[in-house]
């Protein structure tokens, strides 16, 4: 019955492939453990081009963790251990002579929790450019101040750029973090479950402007909330523990499931 | 069927509620004890020494003539201790902290420095005067000079550094250093941009208790044969010296020959006394100050 | 909307940074090797310490048989006919820590009961850095309390008392081990689970019988591995003793007499001027190793107790 299952899943991905001119991540046959636990479990998928991707799924799918492994933090736990093949552009990022700190700027993370350095407000945006070797003042303040007017914080920090940035509320913190992993202008940015430490409003905005960023960006985002993967993103992965149920477009998958766990699921029968 | 006389029940509660006030007043009175020592010994020693500090004794040279004698050698002696104490320790004992903590990934190599750190900081300090004795003293050939005095100290309080370093690296939380490498940044850019940073108050608080514990120490010093007699003032790490703790020494013993000398003993004392609580002082500002942020 | 007449290119930029991004890479591999360099001195130290006192103690062992050294009970390292027995040092080191035990034990472990089941929050932020302080405070003035004051107020009490005498070092020494105890056993007794203070507080009993019944049997071994480090410190503690119980070999149990520690025999012979290669100066490291045996024994000890006691919750 799982092996049904399994080849319907990996058809999908399949055909998915097949029907887009492009795909920045390429997943293929991706494992992941734990020490013993088994994680992930043949993973094969395929991330649309400026497009977003919600991945759902009840807690300890694998969902963030699969996130991580799209930017290799993954590899911060001790004991992990990772097969298959992961493709970036077409290059293969789990290859020993990779170096994850390109990847990394070049893919943009933002976490759980809004978490800013115990720096100013200007010092988190500056953070990413400066280790990167941009050093020129004038240049530094055209990014901070581009990054925060893309996250739309601009004119609610422009009079403070230089008080600590945990003054902010936590949806501007937020904001903040999203900014500053503008300011090194990655090409994909990965979103573990940013509004779910957030109230409505703060949620709303962050919302808003990722449908904004979308047009930039190639957005990743693992979410809690269904309504707000129905709300937000082109395509929706269901992950259930560690193997991709269903993965479509989100209106199909939200109106016409063709897996019954994924029915199940997003009717609120488990979760 | 009544098992329990309650009256019975009541007698004994009363007796009962009646030790534990008495055990209450003994624990009380015990934990009073060190408190009232306390006042006693520095009442006692503040009496004894205030009226013979002045400009003259804080700047004055030694002199065997009680009311002519004076400790700026020993302060410039201490000074100049410090001098070499706070860079060695915190140099070794921060990057210990760091290697532990964030690079070593076997548990059992994380273990044995672990231990031998503990153990490290329970080897009674004349063990390391022994060992500054043996190796800067007579082997380097240093002399009693205040580099040999410094290095054997640094050793002493290492493991004080180390230890206070290492917990404030593990109090930084991970989700500053996943951002941080988020953005691409590397493990030794992390380190040094975000979690040294944060960390900086621990480590700090934990030198400044290091030095102060090392501008106490007696014992290794005395091992090492450093002398409190008529020597120059020290100009630099490489000359002779004493320092505060040793001029209470010989002073403490020589009052059964002199009695003004217990005098100035405790005049000393209270001087090393102010210089240590401006150090504590300054540690539990610091904490204060900068109390987490994150 | 992202701000379309951008003036920088970021992308670009970091692109062109090739240079430092090799020096990067370089101080990634050049920091940990500097690190781990510098985390080897610590390890060093302990081997250097042992390195050192077991050269020179085989040197000793030369000279003076094995036998005659842990058996002797006479020590005259300056008479026309050397004696090297360590016993009366071992004697007198045991004698003045057991009489710092007898004071510290108790009122630390009552401080340590008050401090965690009876005191207030405030009562207990007002006392503990009172310990602290005390904890805090070097053992030369506590060598200088003991001969100045303690001594003296001793000799009204015993008139048999010598000027220097073990009795007053031993109890200055347990004042001075009193925060160690007390702070360890609180923390040991505060790890306690409030659960079990609050069952056995439901069945109606008294705080007394909890901390008696409940609270120190579970942190038993939390308080005995403080007195091991307790006695341990005051075995190794040098300046009270060497100022306040003289230098007499003599093998005694007299605590009214003056006795020589195995510290104090080291500051006297380190500070006697004793010339490299003689016997004495090699009883210096054979005294050295038996008193560094002895702490680290102990401390070893005390981690193995508290280590197993973390494992029971």
């Amino acid at each position: 019955m799982s092996t049904v299952v399994q080849n319907n899943t990996q058809k999908l991905s399949v055909v998915n492939f097949n029907t887009q001119q492009q795909a920045v991540y390429q997943t293929e046959k991706l494992n992941l453990w734990y020490g013993q636990v088994h994680a992930l479990k043949n993973i094969d998928l395929s991330i649309g081009y400026k497009e977003v991707t919600a991945i759902i799924g009840p807690s300890g799918c694998g969902k963030s963790t699969f996130l991580k492994t799209l930017n290799r933090m993954v590899e911060l736990v001790p004991g992990v251990r990772i097969s298959g093949e992961i493709t970036y552009n077409k290059t293969d990022i789990l290859h020993e002579s990779f170096s994850v700190e390109e990847l990394r700027t070049r893919v943009g993370m933002v976490f759980q929790k809004p978490n800013p350095f115990p720096k100013s407000i200007y010092g988190n945006i500056a953070y990413g450019p400066k280790i990167h070797g941009i050093r020129n003042k004038e240049i530094l303040n055209s990014i901070v101040e581009n990054s925060l007017r893309q996250a739309y914080l601009w004119d609610e920090v422009k009079d403070r750029l230089h008080q600590s940035a945990h003054e902010l509320s936590g949806g501007q913190q937020q904001r903040l973090c999203i900014a500053r992993c503008l300011a090194i202008e990655p090409d994909v940015i990965l979103m573990d479950e940013p509004t779910s430490a957030l109230d409505p409003n703060s949620t709303r905005q962050i919302e808003e402007l990722i449908k904004e960023l979308k047009k930039d960006y190639s957005i990743v985002i693992v979410t809690h909330n269904m309504q707000q993967a129905a709300r937000i993103s082109d395509k929706t992965a269901f992950f259930l523990n560690g193997e991709i149920i269903e993965y479509d477009q989100t209106n199909r998958i939200f109106t016409q499931p063709t897996d019954q766990r994924t029915e199940d699921y997003i009717n609120g029968r488990f979760g | 069927m009544n098992y329990i006389d309650q009256t019975v029940v009541m007698k004994k509660t009363n007796t009962r509620r009646l030790k534990n006030k008495l055990a209450k007043g003994m624990f009380f009175l015990s934990t009073l004890f060190g408190v009232v020592v306390l006042f006693i010994l520095i009442v006692r020693i503040i009496s004894q020494g205030i009226g013979w500090i002045d400009l003259d004794f804080l700047t004055g040279k030694l002199s065997t003539q009680v009311d002519r004698a004076g400790i700026m050698g020993a302060i410039l002696g201490t000074l100049w201790l410090m001098v070499v104490v706070a860079p060695v320790t915190m140099i070794i004992g921060v990057s210990t902290a760091i290697y532990v903590e964030l690079y070593v990934k076997n548990s059992k190599v994380k273990s044995i420095i672990q231990t031998n750190i503990a153990n490290l900081a329970g080897v009674p300090s004349i063990v390391y005067g022994i060992l500054g004795l043996t190796l800067f003293v007579r082997l380097l050939d240093f002399g009693n000079i205040v580099l040999a005095g410094g290095l054997t100290m640094s050793l002493l309080v290492l493991p004080i550094v180390v230890v206070a370093s290492q917990e404030a690296i593990r109090a930084v939380p991970d989700h500053l250093s996943e951002a941080s490498y988020g953005l691409g940044a590397t493990k030794w850019q992390t380190i040094r941009r975000i979690i040294l940073p944060a960390a900086l108050p621990g480590i700090l608080t934990g030198a400044i208790l290091a030095l102060s514990r090392a501008i106490g120490e007696t014992a290794p010093l005395v091992v090492l044969g450093i002398p409190a007699l008529l020597i120059p003032f020290p100009g630099g790490i490489f000359d002779t010296f004493t320092v505060l703790p040793m001029q209470i020494y010989y002073w403490t013993l020589d009052s059964s020959l002199v009695a003004e000398y217990a005098n100035l003993a405790a005049a000393t004392i209270v001087t090393l006394l102010v210089c240590l609580f401006v150090l504590n002082a300054t540690a539990i500002l610091i904490r204060n100050k900068f109390q987490k942020k994150y | 909307m992202k701000v379309s007449n951008k003036d920088v290119n970021v992308r670009a930029l970091i692109n062109q940074q090739s240079k430092s991004k090799q020096f990067f890479k370089a101080m990634e591999k050049l920091i940990p090797l500097v690190l781990k360099g510098l985390t080897a001195i610590s390890i060093l130290t302990t081997g250097l310490i042992i390195f050192t006192l077991l050269a020179e103690t085989l040197e000793f062992f030369k000279q003076v048989p094995f036998l005659d050294f842990f058996t002797g009970t006479e020590l005259k390292p300056l008479s026309q006919h050397p004696e090297f027995g360590i016993l009366p040092l071992i004697i007198g080191t045991i004698t003045s820590s057991f009489i710092a035990m007898i004071v510290a034990a108790p009122i630390g472990l009552m401080s340590a009961i008050f401090l965690s089941e009876y005191a207030s929050d405030r009562l207990r932020k007002m006392l503990k850095p009172v310990l602290e302080v005390l904890a805090g405070i070097p053992t030369i003035v506590y060598g200088f309390f003991a001969f100045t004051f303690v001594t003296p107020l001793l000799k009204g009490m015993i008139p048999g008392l010598e000027t220097t005498n073990i009795l007053s070092p031993g109890i200055v020494m347990g004042i001075m081990i009193i925060p160690m105890i007390a702070s360890l056993s609180e923390d040991a007794m505060h790890s306690v689970p409030q659960s079990m203070r609050e069952g056995a507080l439901a069945l109606g009993a008294t705080k007394l019988e909890v901390t008696l019944k409940v609270i120190i049997p579970a942190a038993l071994s939390g308080i005995i591995s403080s007195f091991v480090l307790a006695i341990s410190r005051a075995i190794g503690e040098t300046m009270i003793v060497t100022i306040a119980s003289g230098s007499s070999k003599q093998l005694t149990f007299d605590i009214t007499q003056s006795m020589q520690t195995m510290t104090a025999y080291i500051v006297e012979v380190t500070s006697g001027d004793a010339p490299a290669g003689s016997t004495i100066y090699y009883s210096l490291y054979a005294v050295a190793l038996t008193l560094f045996a002895f702490t680290l024994l102990m401390n070893l000890f005390a981690r193995y107790i508290s280590r197993r006691f973390r494992e029971e919750y």
